[in-house]
């Protein structure tokens, strides 16, 4: 083991190149790295926030699509018994318009009725007339008689 | 291509030797011809091989990670960006683990010495004679490709976290604070000469157990690896065992030569953590 001056120059030269490594090596390399481990731990956390995001809109959704299936339900029912309504409606009317045609059939009927009773009194008071004519031989004051032949028709 | 060596021995010292700049014998500076010439040169020579490859690999190191600091941004990494970033938490982590105080300096300082510790390590992988005998044909008589198996590299950097374990040793406890911990522990303060003596060991073997350490391990698997290479120069079936031996010791000094990286940064990063606990 020869020692001589190679001792002095290795440590110059250590000394030299610690402090280029101080210098220009180790800082922005470890800055850059802590800059990544910040980059990453923030895209981790962001991750994780856009999976819980996801999560309350996938639930949101689904509470969305029960309310909108109980408002349809609803809207169909309403549907259903409006429609029953209106069915019952239309039943009642008809039922209505048939009673009030029949009162006015019955009416005109009854009108027709009487109205032929009354022209039947009539021909046949003029009949009894022409008849007792015939059989008094002579002219009845129609006049004269018109109470009682009135009175007879009313008979009829 | 140990052949050309008179001996097997010769063709080791040759590998295991520096090359080496310095004052010669007759009063002129130049390079080492051989081990007296280096021998002479004292302490005020240098070994141009291992500053050439310490330094160069530094600045690997430098303009790599630096690419990648510039082109770091909060988007996906690809490729080496990836890589590099991949190093930088493993780093970051360590001294998150180990470092409990607040220092802007240690964790730049512990992934300097991890990289540059494993690309120095790293160079053990290339055959030993390729890049020697690429400098021979260039008149370089001698060459080390890898850094940290020449203690001069690893007492540097273990000397330079040495001189960083009292800088804040002293300046988080205060001088007296710090004699203090060496004095009066682990035994009542009458034993204070006993209680230096022990403590002062203590600091001394953490720079010493690290150089050492590191050095020991790589001029190990160095050695291995030269001891392999002189297989070649054998039978043709001592030359193909040889390159089994070669492929299965460089997949095992994988594992060595990262788990030294490991090591030291660690160890520094415990250390300066102990010197920067107030409270010890």
């Amino acid at each position: 083991m020869n020692f001589n001056a190679t001792l002095i120059g290795q440590t110059i030269s250590f000394a030299v190149f610690v402090w280029l490594c101080m210098k220009y090596i180790w800082p922005p390399l470890m800055a850059a790295l802590d800059e990544r481990n910040a980059r990453i731990s923030e895209g981790l956390a962001a991750a994780q926030r856009g999976q819980k995001e996801l999560e309350e809109a996938q639930a949101k959704v689904g509470e969305s699509i029960t309310d909108a299936k109980q408002q349809a339900q609803e809207i169909i029912n309403q549907a259903q018994k409006r429609a029953n309504e209106i069915v019952d409606e239309a039943k009642e009317g008809a039922r209505e318009e048939a009673d009030r045609i029949k009162v006015a059939a019955t009416a005109d009927i009854d009108q027709q009725v009487n109205s032929a009773r009354e022209h039947l009194r009539r021909e046949v008071s003029v009949i009894a007339l022409a008849g007792a004519e015939q059989i008094l031989k002579r002219e009845v004051d129609a006049k004269a008689h018109a109470a009682v032949l009135d009175e007879l028709v009313a008979q009829i | 291509m140990a052949g050309s060596y008179e001996s097997p021995s010769e063709y080791i010292k040759h590998h295991l030797t520096n090359l080496t700049y310095g004052q010669k014998a007759d009063g002129s500076w130049g390079i080492a011809h051989n081990a007296e010439d280096i021998a002479e040169m004292g302490f005020w020579s240098i070994n141009l091989d291992s500053m050439f490859f310490s330094i160069g690999l530094g600045l690997f190191f430098f303009w790599i990670f630096q690419r990648a600091a510039k082109k770091a941004s909060v988007d996906a990494p690809t490729g080496l960006q990836n890589f590099i970033e991949m190093i930088i938490e493993f780093v970051d982590d360590s001294v998150r683990g180990s470092f409990t105080g607040k220092n802007p300096l240690v964790a730049p300082l512990a992934l300097t010495i991890f990289v540059w510790i494993f690309l120095m390590n790293l160079m053990d992988l290339i055959p030993v004679d390729h890049i020697p005998w690429l400098a021979s044909l260039m008149g370089v008589p001698y060459l080390k490709i890898v850094p940290s198996t020449d203690p001069n590299i690893t007492f540097g950097l273990s000397l330079s976290v040495f001189l960083l374990i009292l800088y804040y040793s002293i300046k988080m406890k205060g001088p007296g604070g710090f004699f203090a911990e060496l004095a009066f522990h682990p035994f009542p303060k009458f034993m204070m000469p006993l209680n230096l003596v022990l403590e002062g060991v203590t600091l001394i073997a953490k720079p010493v157990s690290l150089a050492l350490r590191l050095f020991g391990n790589l001029y190990a698997g160095e050695m291995i690896f030269i001891l392999i290479a002189l297989m070649y120069s054998g039978s043709w079936v001592l030359g193909i065992s040889g390159g089994l031996l070669q492929v299965g010791w460089a997949l095992f000094h994988v594992l060595i030569i990262t788990l030294q990286a490991f090591i030291f940064m660690t160890l520094t990063i415990v250390y300066l953590d102990m010197a920067s606990q107030a409270d010890h």
